[in-house]
């Protein structure tokens, strides 16, 4: 990686200028619950770590993961997960140059946001 | 040294060398995640919440521990990928090889110890 030295460029326009869109919000959403779900991978590793060592280290991980903040945790996670999952098939179509239409893309980003939860509660219900 | 133009080695690569690797493998992962990921959130939302008795049967299943393994791989591979992309969009020079590095050390890490616990428990 070679890096040139600093040079004052004009940026293009940004964040703070453009007013929220369906498209920039759930591409912003694919990165973020992707991105946060390391915190649910480390529970977890935790959790199976402490159940194949002892009784007592278990108990320590389970309560965390079964408290109400781990409850919280947990069902944002698995809301997370959902998204994320919705908006990867979303870039799968749209690697094919499917879907790119504003509107189509715009009515899939709702489509993942409302199937997100939708699935978050029937998995919800499963288990 | 073959021989080979200059062109012809550096084509199809891009700038990193590695041509379209790494978007390649978050396709291919991210797939192979959503085959499995339904099924995981399911037995794994089934598991949590017993006792050690119930959780270590649980894992202890040949299919569910191979899920498992499966699960914490490829989705730690998946994870490093993706957070190296929002490293490199943010973060540059040393700051971002730092944090690049530490997010694949990070992943490895959690790997090994995923795979250890799933072996202790299912072996």
């Amino acid at each position: 990686m070679a890096e040139s030295t600093e040079v004052e460029r004009p940026l293009s326009p940004h964040l703070q200028i453009y007013r929220p869109q369906m498209t920039s919000i759930s591409s912003i959403l694919t990165r973020i619950t992707g991105n946060a779900l390391i915190v649910a991978a480390f529970l977890i590793v935790w959790w199976l770590l402490a159940a194949a060592t002892s009784e007592s280290y278990f108990a320590t991980a389970d309560a965390v993961l079964t408290s109400w903040f781990g409850d919280l945790v947990m069902t944002l996670s698995l809301w997370a997960v959902w998204y994320h999952y919705l908006a990867g098939l979303r870039h799968l179509y749209f690697d094919a140059g499917k879907g790119l239409e504003i509107e189509t893309a715009e009515r899939l980003g709702w489509a993942c946001i409302i199937g997100s939860v939708v699935l978050t509660v029937i998995t919800l219900f499963l288990v | 040294m073959r021989y080979l133009t200059a062109r012809k080695r550096a084509e199809g690569k891009g700038a990193a060398g590695t041509g379209t690797e790494h978007f390649w493998y978050m396709k291919m992962s991210g797939v192979g995640l959503a085959l499995i990921i339904p099924v995981f959130l399911v037995t794994f939302g089934r598991a949590i919440g017993g006792t050690r008795e119930e959780v270590l049967a649980t894992f202890a299943h040949p299919a569910m521990a191979i899920l498992t393994g499966l699960v914490i791989f490829f989705g730690l591979r998946h994870f490093a990928g993706g957070a190296q992309t929002m490293i490199e969009d943010y973060t540059h020079g040393s700051t971002r090889r730092a944090l690049v590095i530490f997010t694949t050390i990070l992943s490895y890490g959690l790997i090994a110890t995923g795979l250890f616990a799933l072996a202790k428990i299912a072996l």
